[in-house]
């Protein structure tokens, strides 16, 4: 384990200044009050019914995700660097996404393959010289963030379409304060808890012209989908109504919701259903979850969708590796934030490479989520490998590949003890009037020992992340 | 609010008041099913059981899935089978499936409070349930309820919402009153005469009004026997007593003139009739006129307001709101 980075203790196993708190408080804590407390939290993850489906379960299985009570610390000046990085990379992606359904200059100059934009079935052409509020797309983005090789960050995904996951981190602090009120006496953690006020705030302000006093809502899915408890939390903390496509209707060009007393017009939706599904009238006819007429209100201005249709071209795993060109391009910076060194199996000489070295890279398919669709080469059996290769060969343009990064680790309980498990890191850039990030994000941990994938799918936990100010 | 969001809200405090409601009325056979089997009016032991599944409309649901009345099935039957959608275990599954699809229009404390009902429920086995005595598992259906109506009551806040919770609880209230004593009112008879039909008499009045926790309300206003006569004007028309057609019915108006603001409708002048009703009705001219055609009139209206609620308030209409 001692070529990971490792958050918490140096190379002399001791801890690092941005710890020497918290591993003081370990030290001096009975093992037995720790174990409790554990328990503790668990039994109140459940009353509370933060639970999370497992799609491919019987009968939707509610689960948990496991929380680490270990926090993940990250000292101001790593903060502030990142934070620059995100906004930089977040603005670039907005500008990216007006342009491309506007003037598309940068696929003038020729900054990246035409077709790589114009025919990926995530670019949405109804979309074309639709002008937003702000010219705004993507209004919440959850970037993932890792630490690899000696320590420097570099980002991973970007996720550009519904990302999910802050619920947890806020969750998360409530129950560290609850557990460890001691340990925010000790020192000054960043607060995250104006999270919902802020994210309303965004969503007003992206609201279509004129209105003076916007009505928010949240669609969601329905109870059934996995991050249902996020949805209903995140529309309560907010105090707007969480709707379902059936609570909605279109009349007269506008969009209502359907109340007990009557129709009520909705001015902005924070949508947590994917494009296909918004609208049956524009996309998927079959779709049950949308409203018809939902996606020309949207065109013609009388509604904001956040994020609005169409992002999904820009965080697709194909477009990722050039985003730091993107960032050159429009604001003329270099880039603060690196990517990872990413093959494009399209072609073929990056698909050579790939394929000689299977067994070291990671593959991942261009339009895949969620950890699924993907191999990771050190850990693949033979059939493993081979399945992928045939894979590979007959679509080369479906895949990427990747180092296998050497993500840092932050020490974890398991069943043995403390250990080191590799962690991401998934701050929530909004973008409205202004670019707002609250301090941190979701720290995501790979449970089981070696593995590098931390989706809550795939056996993932969390921990809260601290800010030291 | 969404018409939803209302109407789920509504079915949350109905299947909330209904698991109480059945916890007393299988509390109710339960202790009548103690008295020895020469004072029954029916075949004893089974007779107390039949009246609960009549009174609940499941006697024939029962007959096909059981057969024979058995008070180990039937307590099975209404307390822990997950097929029988009016099972205790039923009711706090929908319950908390509509808590959980509308967490965001209640307040945290509400959720859990019914979250940990569902999650205690699941952990037990009839088997247990049955070699505890189900007494002890009533008791803790109506604290569980209880603790549910108090956490509301201290947390949320009065809007709509609350309105709507208030309203499924009096008008499922109501109608388990009216069952109640449709099912297990006997007007004197000859038997009353005998100085074991007057004990018996006695004994089903009263474990009657433990049922609805009136027993000590009763004697605080009366201050005197226990007639059936008195115990009519109790349940029905007194409004002291919180679980009286009375008190659901004035409480029924009073939530629907909120929700309508003032406006006039179908919906409250039905209710206006309920409440006029048993606020100016009496005791001697109702027995005269017949208690069970009583009730059931009082209980084809209750059926039409439900209706009416549905309409106006859970099913969407296309105007557009001021």
């Amino acid at each position: 384990m001692a070529d990971f980075y490792n958050e918490m203790l140096d190379a002399a196993g001791l801890a690092r200044p941005h710890y020497r708190e918290f591993a003081a408080w370990l030290a001096r804590t009975p093992a037995q009050r720790i174990v409790q407390k554990r328990k503790e939290a668990e039994l109140a993850f459940h009353r509370v019914g933060i639970t999370f489906t497992v799609y491919g379960e019987k009968d939707g299985t509610e689960r948990l995700i496991p929380f680490d009570i270990v926090p993940r610390v990250i000292p101001a000046d790593e903060w502030r660097m990142l934070e620059a990085g995100l906004r930089q990379r977040v603005r670039a992606l907005n500008l990216f996404l007006d342009d491309i359904y506007h003037g598309q200059r940068i696929l003038e100059a020729g900054v990246l393959p035409r077709e790589l934009v114009l025919y990926n079935e995530q670019y949405r052409p109804q979309m074309r010289g639709v002008d937003l509020p702000g010219g705004i797309y993507a209004h919440i983005a959850g970037i993932d963030v890792v630490r690899a090789g000696a320590g420097e960050y570099v980002v991973l995904e970007d996720n550009l379409r519904v990302p999910s996951g802050v619920s947890y981190m806020l969750e998360n602090r409530k129950m560290m304060m609850r557990l460890f009120p001691e340990l925010f006496a000790q020192q000054s953690i960043a607060p995250v808890e104006h999270y919902p006020d802020v994210l309303l705030e965004n969503l007003r302000s992206v609201a279509p012209t004129g209105i003076e006093n916007p009505t928010a809502a949240l669609l969601t899915p329905g109870a059934y989908n996995s991050a249902y408890y996020e949805h209903a939390f995140l529309a309560q903390q907010m105090g707007i109504e969480l709707v379902e496509g059936q609570d909605l209707c279109v009349r007269n060009g506008n969009v209502y919701m359907r109340t007990t007393r009557g129709l009520q017009r909705v001015h902005v939706i924070y949508r947590r259903i994917d494009d296909d599904f918004l609208d049956p009238l524009a996309f998927r006819g079959d779709s049950m979850l949308g409203v018809p007429g939902l996606f020309d209100a949207c065109r013609n201005g009388t509604v904001t969708l956040a994020n609005a249709v169409g992002t999904g071209v820009a965080d697709d795993k194909a477009v990722y590796p050039y985003v730091p060109d993107m960032i050159r391009f429009y604001m003329d910076e270099q880039p603060i934030l690196a990517n990872v060194p990413t093959w494009r199996l399209r072609d073929p000489q990056d698909c050579a490479y790939a394929l000689a070295h299977l067994s070291e890279l990671v593959v991942k398919e261009v339009h895949g989520a969620g950890g699924y669709g993907m191999l990771i080469g050190p850990a693949a059996t033979q059939a493993e490998l081979a399945e992928f290769r045939a894979r590979i060969i007959a679509e080369p343009a479906r895949y990427i590949a990747q180092p296998t990064l050497a993500l840092s680790t932050c020490p974890t309980f398991v069943e043995a003890g403390l250990a080191p498990r590799h962690v991401d890191l998934r701050p929530y850039v909004l973008s409205g009037r202004e670019i707002r990030i609250v301090p941190g994000g979701l720290t995501r941990v790979a449970l089981r020992d070696g593995s590098l994938v931390v989706n809550s799918s795939q056996g993932g936990g969390t921990k809260d992340t601290w800010i030291l100010e | 609010m969404l018409c939803r969001t209302a109407s789920d809200l509504y079915w949350l405090s109905r299947h909330i008041e209904r698991v109480d409601n059945t916890a007393r009325l299988l509390d109710l056979a339960h202790r009548t099913s103690l008295l020895p089997e020469r004072l029954g009016t029916r075949r004893a032991g089974t007779g107390a059981w039949e009246r609960a599944l009549e009174a609940l409309d499941l006697a024939e649901a029962y007959a096909e899935r059981h057969g024979a009345i058995d008070a180990d099935r039937v307590l099975q039957f209404l307390i822990h089978d997950p097929e029988n959608p009016s099972s205790i275990f039923a009711a706090v599954r929908a319950a908390r499936e509509s808590g959980r699809a509308q967490r965001g229009a209640i307040t945290g404390e509400m959720y859990q409070s019914i979250n940990s009902t569902w999650l205690r429920l699941r952990e037990m086995d009839f088997e247990q349930i049955a070699a505890d005595g189900p007494t002890a598992f009533f008791d803790w259906v109506k604290r569980r309820s209880g603790a549910f109506r108090g956490v509301t009551i201290g947390t949320m806040g009065r809007d709509e919402g609350y309105e709507f919770l208030r309203l499924g609880t009096f008008i499922e209230r109501a109608d388990f009153g009216v069952r109640l004593l449709d099912t297990n009112f006997d007007l004197p008879g000859e038997q009353a005469a005998s100085e074991d039909g007057a004990a018996a008499e006695y004994y089903r009045m009263s474990a009657m009004l433990q049922a609805l926790s009136a027993f000590e309300t009763f004697r605080k206003i009366y201050r005197d026997t226990l007639t059936p006569a008195r115990v009519a004007e109790l349940v029905i028309l007194r409004a002291d007593m919180p679980r009286s057609l009375a008190s659901c019915s004035s409480a029924l108006l009073t939530v629907l003139e909120r929700l309508r603001g003032g406006r006039r409708a179908e919906i409250v002048r039905l209710a206006g009739v309920l409440a006029a009703e048993t606020r100016y009705g009496r005791i001697d001219e109702i027995l005269a006129d017949g208690l069970r055609e009583y009730l059931t009139r009082y209980l084809e209206r209750l059926y039409r307001l439900g209706d009416e609620i549905d309409l106006e308030f859970f099913s969407a209409t296309d105007v557009i709101a001021a």
